[in-house]
């Protein structure tokens, strides 16, 4: 087996085959800043997801209760919920949250133009939660938001993390005649809530 | 073997099927349309990403090295693998080494290219493909037939059927929601037993040794994360230089793949989960030889996108399969042939060279371009069929000579009026699906020449 000297090999083949060196030239990309919520709200909902703006984290508490089954296990890491939800999830074997109901995890970046929230692995806790999960609600606060992927990208560029997730809306396929489906492998719904008056406790 | 234009002709036999399959990819199309119109700076970003692609193959060897030095940083094992027999190799022990015979798969169209399946399953290891589409044609037996849509070619009612047979979904039942749940709940079981996962790869950082995969399912991140050991493979001109040039190719990609803003998920691996083992192959295969072709060097930019496919008017009407490559369409067409110029020889020529595919590729590869030169490329090794080389040679003869085309202009018509078995017959092919045209009195030419003496 040569395989050890692949390496040197395709470096080799490589350096002879490409081309003159040529700078990057690329162009500014503008940029509007207006009404982001809502804009962010029309992209979530075209993908699949549901957008609600609350005033305070008492305000879903009663959402939860009113929409979510309180009989499954729900997961958070958000204090003020810890009255329904299980709170110590970094230490737990993945695959023992194979029935989780409900997760509820916090965002610092949602995206106007697509609909997506930024998920690093400290705000999904454990890398799978936000996957195997039946059904998802990510917190965000008002100055979360941003219009398209490159602010988005401006904003983690010098971030340190093992694992970050766009997400945008619930798990989904149309691999059968294209026909839509929700709930793939991952979370069958998607909600998130704008909290008024969440303070942002990393706030960049 | 078969050539495309054989297969073509079966898969033209069902003609509501032809138009089925037709009328849903244009409709895919038509939805990457609608996406790209509603961004001002939609051009603006294909050249910015065309750009950043064709700065990154001019400098492509130290990006390599850059992005091997980062990803051992943060603690992946990183192998190389100049073919497919050394990259099926690399995974095998890998999995050898953990004793692991079962492992689950999402969607990589660079193990369809090495055939990794089929090579794990006669090593006796099992292989689950996740992704809905792939386990459909998985269970079918079959490649994909797109690169995105690996079941485009399957009615619901066929996927009911081997549903009933493979996951005891009820006989008769072609509802899309309850076969989605029936795999959902039979996969989940696969996610949560397997020890390791392997993952194909969009996109590899060189400032920072992170991957990206794009999903709509969530089954990469579900079969990685619940898995002690991570295989990712890459062919070497998945990197880009820096982060936020994902800000560009995300905003490509599902625009232009299925008109969707953004792909569902779109994961960042940097380093494996705490306990978990992480390899990336970085596989060539063919690549540093287009590389270095220089008029098929700007194929190795393709982002896998599929736009190009739904939008070929010779791919909607031929289907996946006749292209008999993992990677069917125009952007096949042109990668097959570097792999292998003698059997893929009849893929350059399953085009009308209209450049629908080239106005619609996000990172403006110039597709149909580069299929006209494949054209000559094959015709001067001689890679072509002789029927096509002496049609050829007669044609280049007839347009070369006036007279001579003229004369033989002359001929056909009145052998079309006094011996018109002569061309209705199975010997041509123009009139397998249409009827002759009538022969005309005159040519052009000589109806020219009789208005300029009149006006003498």
């Amino acid at each position: 087996m040569t395989m050890a000297n692949s390496r040197s090999k395709i470096l080799e083949a490589v350096k002879l085959s490409q081309p003159a060196f040529s700078e990057i030239i690329t162009a500014n990309i503008p940029q509007s800043k207006e009404n982001l919520p809502a804009k962010f709200a029309g992209a979530s909902t075209n993908v699949g997801g549901k957008f609600i703006q609350l005033n305070t984290l008492e305000e879903l508490k009663s959402y939860i209760a009113e929409n979510f089954k309180r009989t499954g296990i729900i997961l958070s890491d958000i204090v003020e919920l810890s009255d329904f939800s299980v709170l110590e999830i970094k230490e737990m074997d993945p695959h023992s949250l194979a029935n989780v109901e409900l997760a509820i995890l916090r965002a610092n970046l949602a995206v106007a133009e697509n609909g997506t929230c930024w998920l690093p692995e400290e705000n999904a806790i454990q890398r799978v939660l936000p996957f195997i999960t039946q059904h998802l609600i990510v917190v965000v606060s008002n100055d979360a938001f941003v219009p398209s992927m490159h602010q988005a990208y401006e904003i983690i560029d010098q971030d340190i993390y093992g694992y970050g997730v766009f997400i945008a809306g619930p798990s989904k396929t149309a691999d059968i005649e294209q026909s839509l489906v929700l709930g793939a492998h991952g979370p069958r719904s998607m909600t998130i809530c704008l909290i008024q008056e969440l303070n942002n406790k990393e706030k960049r | 073997m078969k050539d495309h234009s054989r297969l073509s002709e079966v898969f033209n036999e069902d003609e509501q099927r032809v138009n089925w399959h037709d009328e849903t990819l244009w409709w895919i199309r038509q939805k990457r349309d609608k996406a790209a119109n509603m961004l001002p700076e939609w051009e603006l970003l294909r050249e910015n990403a065309s750009q950043i692609k064709h700065h990154t193959l001019s400098n492509l060897a130290n990006y390599l090295e850059q992005f091997e030095s980062k990803a051992l940083a943060n603690g992946i094992t990183v192998h190389w693998a100049a073919n497919a027999v050394e990259h099926n190799e690399i995974v095998l022990s890998i999995l050898n080494r953990n004793g692991i015979d079962q492992i689950v798969k999402s969607k990589s169209m660079l193990t369809e290219e090495c055939h990794l399946n089929a090579f794990l399953e006669s090593n006796g290891v099992g292989v689950v493909d996740s992704d809905l589409g792939e386990r459909i044609v998985q269970l079918a037996e079959e490649p994909p037939s797109h690169i995105v849509l690996p079941c485009i070619h399957k009615k619901k009612e066929e996927i009911g059927e081997l549903f009933h047979k493979h996951l005891g979904t009820a006989h008769g039942e072609a509802d899309p929601q309850v076969l989605t749940e029936a795999a959902r709940q039979d996969l989940r079981s696969v996610f949560l037993t397997r020890r390791a996962a392997l993952t194909g790869v969009n996109f590899a950082v060189a400032e920072t040794g992170e991957i990206v995969i794009c999903t709509n399912e969530g089954n990469a991140d579900m079969g990685v994360h619940l898995a002690d050991i991570h295989i990712a493979s890459m062919g070497i001109e998945k990197i880009i230089p820096k982060r936020k040039d994902l800000g560009i190719f995300l905003r490509l990609l599902a625009r232009s793949a299925t008109g969707q803003p953004i792909t569902t998920y779109s994961s960042h691996f940097k380093t494996p989960r705490l306990g978990q083992e992480m390899h990336m192959i970085l596989v060539d295969n063919g690549r540093s030889r287009q590389l270095g072709r220089e008029e098929f060097r700007n194929s190795l930019k393709c982002i896998r996108c599929g736009a190009c496919m739904n939008t070929c008017p010779v791919y909607r009407r031929s289907g996946g399969h006749s292209y008999q490559y993992t990677i069917s369409g125009p952007i096949g067409s042109i990668l097959a042939p570097n792999l292998d110029m003698q059997k893929h020889a009849d893929l350059p020529f399953a085009s009308t060279l209209c450049g629908s595919c080239t106005n619609v590729c996000p990172v403006k590869i110039d597709i149909h371009n580069q299929l006209y030169q494949w054209r000559q490329v094959l015709v001067a090794a001689g890679k072509t069929t002789a029927t096509k080389r002496w049609g050829m040679k007669i044609a280049s003869t007839l347009f070369a000579y006036p007279a001579l085309f003229g004369a033989a202009g002359k001929l056909g018509r009145s052998l079309m009026k006094i011996t018109p078995y002569l061309f209705k017959n199975r010997l041509n092919p123009w009139y397998h699906q249409r009827e002759m045209p009538a022969p005309p009195e005159q040519s052009f030419r000589e109806w020219y020449k009789k208005q300029r003496n009149n006006k003498d």
